[in-house]
């Protein structure tokens, strides 16, 4: 995000933007304690009780996944790429399918708390879970970054907040109400905050998405004719080009990037511990349907929010939705559509739309944190640590330890990395998971051979690969843009390491199982498969 | 078989299963209909992956190296490439209609028996 955000939007409605972020805090940390008087065992915090239907979870993996990036970035990217900004959010959908026909339900049935349970069931304990919870902290750590840094920005943008040390304050005070969120509320209140907000985000997305297409008399041919006109770009404007492949360097990036969306939703390791909080697979099943036309239709909902932009608020150099990398075209939208600047209509409307940015945000990092901390609490302490012989009660302290340090750690290395750019914290951690965890899951569950080696191996070779390659790509080092641009060590053309890091991570994979002997995950294989396909003996809903 | 003389197991959940759990679930591997029930999954979800993940790329390919024809418009403003995009949503909902529709009709029924009689045998 650049230093250019720090422009403030219309600051005559703050007040009323303060009330409703307020009223935001409020509702969720009911939520929280209501949650914490109603967590009592191990799948309660970890696993919400297992007890949410299809429809409840669909709403809370929407929740999950549909971060700032996607409701401010990427209607921003077609308010200034036009059809290219469109791109993103296909990759983010698509993918998808991967998690609906090859993991929830596999993945239900298998697993108990996390992402390496499902591993683990038939692969020696220690140097697995140590692999996978290593992934998934380093994943969520990425992402969770990416979103405090947005939140230090966007919230500074919605409320007209300029200094950089009250952007580190709304930063701290972010991860204090996710610390809280997760030590007290667990999954279950987690779970809460991220069906209010994707209610409050749909309802909210529906409205200005209704009120934008009124003005065109619902033709979305003349949406587009106006927004290519008033982009001044012409109908280029809605072809491909604009953002992506401008060369043939740019053209495999772009590739790669598009392989890593689409293969790493379904390793993102607090996605896929979403699917433990339903009762049976069927109901996992059903989330990712749920999930599905929920996403699905944000996204398209998305297309006639940047259009309209691009057609209704100034796009060009020096205006607002440039200097804010697209991150004001949704709010700004708002205001126009609301009546414009100064209008009671566009106030209210601009103050809803910032509180939904901001409640998008508070439920994000809470569901990244709470997966680190299970990780840390049930992979590395009670399983490798304690080697299985943890009580619940020291495994539920150890949580919430885990919870508050993970959240002091992100704060610390949020105030930094404010200098960084949000996207390729994002695609990072899109392109580690797809390398490092889809690999370990697929083999898992669909090729008998494949043994700790092999498990090990992918995740390690696929977080390595996929974070050297950044290390010395253009990102890093050798361009202006770059995190140092001073140095130049940038021996790697792309941006995004997808491309490389997804099939080496495979190949790691499998020549790790062939070289070794070992054949007790082989002979577990056909009980993984049954208790995969069937539910029998998985995990059960918890019964007050 | 395994080698015994090292424990490459270190308690793991499936490890505390009892005896007959195993058993059980080894028995159920064997039978047709947990065979029946795989075959189906599979043959659904592989060529289904196979297929979107070709739809996709096709369409990244040629953002990249088919522009002039993304570029030809099919009405008013709309271009191939729009009208692709928007069908790759198109794709994904029915591509998830119709597993939602084969799993309630050829798998459930087939799991759920076979779910009955894991629990009948295991007592749980």
């Amino acid at each position: 995000m650049s230093t250019a955000m720090l422009i403030p939007l219309a600051t005559g409605n703050r007040a009323l933007t303060v009330g409703l972020f307020l009223a935001v805090v409020a509702i969720t940390l009911y939520i929280t304690f209501w949650a914490s008087r109603r967590s009592k065992t191990a799948a309660d915090y970890y696993a919400g009780g297992r007890s949410f239907s299809g429809f409840q979870n669909g709403l809370a993996v929407s929740g999950d996944y549909m971060s700032a990036a996607s409701f401010l970035g990427i209607s921003g990217a077609i308010a200034l790429y036009g059809y290219d900004g469109f791109l993103y959010s296909i990759g983010f959908l698509v993918a998808w399918l991967v998690a609906l026909l090859l993991i929830a339900e596999l993945l239900r049935n298998s697993g108990r708390y996390t992402m390496a349970d499902q591993l683990a069931y038939r692969m020696r304990q220690t140097p697995v879970r140590t692999a996978a919870a290593t992934s998934t902290i380093v994943v969520s750590i990425f992402y969770l970054l990416a979103q405090m840094v947005g939140a230090g920005a966007l919230v500074g943008l919605l409320l007209g907040v300029t200094s950089p040390a009250l952007k580190n304050i709304v930063i701290v005070l972010v991860g204090v109400l996710m610390i809280i969120y997760v030590t007290f509320g667990g999954m279950k209140g987690t779970t809460w905050v991220q069906i209010v907000k994707a209610v409050m985000l749909m309802l909210g997305t529906v409205v200005i998405t209704f009120l934008v297409l009124v003005q065109f008399g619902f033709n979305f041919n003349e949406l587009l004719g106006v927004a290519a006109e008033k982009s001044g770009k012409g109908e280029a404007f809605l072809q491909p080009g604009q953002l992506y492949g401008k060369d043939l360097v740019g053209k495999f990036d772009f590739l790669s990037l598009g392989l890593a969306l689409v293969l790493g939703t379904a390793g993102l390791p607090h996605i896929l511990i979403r699917f433990y909080t339903t009762p049976t697979a069927l109901a996992a099943r059903k989330s990712v349907l749920w999930a599905i036309g929920l996403i699905g239709s944000f996204y398209l909902m998305t297309l006639v929010l940047g259009f309209g932009a691009a057609a209704l608020v100034p796009t060009g150099d020096g205006s607002q939705i440039k200097t804010s990398a697209g991150n004001a075209a949704s709010p700004l939208l708002a205001q126009a559509v609301g009546g414009g600047e100064g209008t009671l209509g566009g106030s209210i409307l601009l103050a809803v739309i910032s509180a939904v940015a901001f409640a998008t945000i508070l439920a994000v990092v809470a569901g990244l944190t709470l997966t680190s901390a299970s990780s840390v609490a049930h992979d590395l302490y009670a399983n490798v640590y304690k080697k299985g012989q943890a009580s619940e009660r020291s495994e539920l302290i150890v949580v919430r330890i885990a919870a508050f340090a993970i959240g002091a750690v992100a704060i610390l290395l949020a105030i930094p990395a404010q200098r960084l750019n949000i996207a390729f914290l994002v695609a990072l951690a899109f392109a580690v998971a797809a390398s490092a965890n889809l690999p370990a899951l697929l083999y898992n569950l669909f090729w008998k051979r494949f043994n700790t080696m092999g498990a090990v191996f992918s995740i390690y070779g696929g977080l390595i690969m996929a974070v050297l390659l950044v290390t010395f790509s253009p990102v890093v080092s050798g361009t202006p843009t770059s995190l140092f641009p001073s140095a130049d060590f940038d021996w790697f053309p792309l941006r995004n390491p997808g491309l490389i890091s997804i099939p080496f991570g495979f190949l790691c994979g499998f020549v790790g199982t062939l070289i070794s002997k070992e054949t007790h995950s082989e002979e577990r294989y056909d009980e993984l498969s049954v208790r995969s396909l069937t539910g029998a003996g998985a995990e059960k809903a918890v019964v007050h | 078989m395994a080698d015994r003389s090292a424990p490459v197991y270190e308690s793991g959940e499936a490890d505390r299963l009892p005896v007959h759990d195993h058993e059980v679930y080894n028995t159920i591997a064997r039978e047709s209909d947990f065979v029946e029930l795989r075959r189906r999954y599979l043959n659904f979800a592989f060529p289904a992956t196979i297929a979107f993940m070709a739809w996709y790329i096709l369409y990244i390919v040629c953002n990249n190296w088919a522009r002039a024809f993304m570029d030809t418009q099919v009405y008013g403003h709309i271009n191939i490439a729009m009208v692709w995009g928007l069908l790759q949503f198109v794709s994904t909902f029915t591509i998830a209609y119709f597993y939602a529709r084969h799993a309630r009709k050829s798998l459930d029924p087939l799991a759920s028996k076979l779910r009955d009689e894991f629990e009948g045998e295991t007592g749980r």
